[in-house]
């Protein structure tokens, strides 16, 4: 079993990494350095760190003005919050500008637990992805958080990142092969019946779901689509011409996050039979991380389930 | 105030800090700190006189209402709710659980006895003055209290509110900003100054009382003041304890949003019920 770590974790180390190496870097955080994990990154270079107190809308704007000097910032902050309360500073002052700025987000999607429905942000990539130049990636594992944090700072311009604050395995430290590049999904495991497109803590259900589904006589191709935007229409075409029936997988609402990026894909380019699995359109509430993934039907069991209901609706139709 | 209604209140405010430690130790997580601090002022809102409440009615149009908008000090709101009989005092025990009606925080179709549904700092106040404005608009005399965080006020919406507030002459609306000095980073001062509030809030066209937040004399003097001043919104800067009543909780940051574990929760209850 591969070690089970959250994502922010990854933010406040690679941060702390990349403070070594790049002396452009700020970080900005509104009175939660500690839950997002930029607090390790403060410790080491408290110089470069910027507490903005609980003003967020302001941060992003202050974020926009040391982009716009010559810096690369890294603005944080609790997925709900950041795109939420931000979401017009972000679109003005750093997608219409162009500028360098990372938004951080932690703490996205039902997995929040307690905090509830207040807190519970299934908006974050429909709102950012609707951004035009707003780079929109989310990983699936501590390893290839650090790495796409990486790449987006390495990368020209504005770059959503979505981290997460329960614990999840990190099956990309244990990949041989393991490759990264913004715009690019994985292909994890080749089928020929099903494609079940997965991102961010969805992926390792994916796989578990591949197995479910191998029970049943099911052969399934799983992708972890990383980034969101850019889409990797290639690969998602490539593999549903090849399967004829898709099914995606995440942890936000069904509308407006990788399953309406796959389904404008795939309505453009080659229709196919095709299932959402990720929050149904409801408001969160309260509860521990894996009871609330449980009932909203984000689950290994539930992808599996749907996968399996694409297939037969495919052979029957 | 009278010796026995001051007791009473202390009691009662006693009652709701039991509550805060049950609810959250119950949930494992939560915010206690924050909760704590606004125990007193809660008692005197809902048990004082000054909320005019029915917990049979809780839909009462015409009823004062309360915007709590540092929603996550909800387990003090529920708490106060709970012993003031809009629902059972066991419900505490089902804080943050998926089919509780009592949420991480506060929801105003879940909770009876809860105006407002908050969670996101710096939007409650906005509400309020919806409220106090709609209670204008109508020719009512209901009243709106909201209470924020000295944290929460560094949120630009706060003093948008404030303006507002002022510009429509909201002299039915009291704010209560909560000073116990911490945020979760830190001291308020050394994450994000928000003095001089007096002066600001009376910049903006607010009347501003101030209240020793846990003495009950204090605070029913700030708040009859509130009630009096008439033409413009009323502030009262609560100063207060974060963590008040549990020694091991008190001005310490580190008791914002965690539960007590077995150990703790034995001696903050030793404490709350005069045994330590
Ligand atoms: C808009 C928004 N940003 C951030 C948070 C996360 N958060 C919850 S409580 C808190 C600190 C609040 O400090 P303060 O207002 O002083 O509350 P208190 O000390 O009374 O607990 C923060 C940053 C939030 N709930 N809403
Ligand atoms: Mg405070």
């Amino acid at each position: 079993m591969a070690d089970k770590k959250a994502t922010r974790e990854a933010l406040g180390d690679e941060l702390t990494a990349l403070g070594a190496v790049r002396e452009d870097l700020v970080v900005l955080t509104a009175d939660l350095a500690d839950a997002t994990r930029v607090e390790y990154f403060r410790h080491k270079y408290p110089e470069r760190f910027i507490e903005c107190g609980i003003a967020e809308a302001n941060m992003m704007g202050v974020a926009a003005g040391l982009a716009a000097t010559g810096k690369v910032a890294v603005a944080s902050s609790f997925a709900m919050f950041a795109a939420g309360r931000a979401f017009e500073q972000i679109r003005n002052s750093i997608g219409y500008t162009e500028l360098n700025v990372k938004i951080a987000a932690t703490h996205a999607g039902v997995s929040v637990g307690e905090d509830g429905a207040s807190h519970q942000c299934n908006e974050d990539i429909a709102l950012m992805r609707t951004i035009p130049g707003m780079t929109v990636i989310n990983p699936a594992d501590y390893t290839e958080a650090r790495t796409a944090l990486r790449a987006a700072v390495e990368m020209n311009g504005p770059c959503y990142i979505r981290f997460g604050r329960a614990a999840v395995p990190d099956l990309s430290a244990e990949d041989e092969n393991y490759s990264f590049e913004i715009g690019k999904g994985r292909l994890l495991s080749e089928g020929k019946d099903v494609t079940v497109i997965a991102s961010g803590l969805t992926v390792a259900m994916a796989l578990e779901a591949k197995e479910i589904l191998k029970a049943d006589g099911i052969d399934a191709e799983i992708i972890n689509i990383h980034t969101i935007k850019p889409l990797d229409t290639e690969l998602v075409c490539a593999s549903a011409k090849k399967t004829g029936c898709v099914v995606t997988a995440e942890e936000h609402n069904i509308i407006g996050g990788l399953g309406s990026a796959v389904a404008e894909a795939l309505s453009e380019n080659c229709p196919v039979i095709m299932r959402r699995v990720g929050v149904e359109d409801v408001w969160g509430k309260s509860g521990s991380a894996g009871a609330l993934l449980d009932i909203y039907g984000i689950s290994a069991a539930n992808i599996a389930a749907k996968a399996k209901e694409a297939y037969l609706a495919k052979k029957n139709g | 105030m009278e010796i026995t209604k001051r007791q009473e209140l202390s009691e009662i405010a006693r009652k709701i800090r039991i509550g805060i430690v049950e609810s959250t130790n119950a949930a494992g997580c939560g915010h206690p700190g924050g909760s704590l601090s606004i125990a007193d002022v809660l008692a005197w809102l809902y048990f004082g006189g000054e909320m005019n409440i029915n917990p049979n009615d809780p839909a009462w149009a015409d009823r004062d209402r309360l915007v709590l908008s540092k929603g996550h000090a909800a387990p003090a709101l529920y708490s106060t709710l709970a012993l003031r009989g809009f629902f059972p005092v066991e419900d505490l025990k089902t804080l943050r659980k998926p089919d509780s009606h009592l949420q991480g925080h506060p929801n105003m179709h879940k909770t009876p006895g809860v105006d407002m549904s908050t969670g996101s700092l710096g939007q409650g106040i906005s509400a309020a003055c919806g409220m106090a404005l709609s209670a204008k608009l109508d020719n009512k005399d209901y009243r709106v209290y909201a209470i924020v965080g000295d944290g929460e006020s560094q949120e630009g919406e706060v003093w948008e509110a404030a303006m507002f507030a002022s510009h429509f002459k909201l002299d039915n609306l009291c704010a209560v900003i909560d000073l116990n000095g911490l945020q979760i980073d830190g001291k308020v001062t050394d994450v994000m100054d928000i003095a001089p509030m007096d002066k600001k809030f009376a910049a903006f066209g607010w009347n501003v009382f101030e209240c020793d937040a846990h003495d009950l004399d204090s605070v029913e003097k700030a708040f009859t003041a509130a009630r009096e001043a008439k033409g413009a919104p009323s502030v009262i800067l609560s100063h207060s304890v974060k963590g008040k009543g549990v020694s091991f909780m008190e001005n310490n940051a580190g008791w914002h949003g965690k539960a007590t574990n077995a150990k703790e929760f034995e001696q903050a209850m030793a404490e709350l019920r005069g045994e330590a």
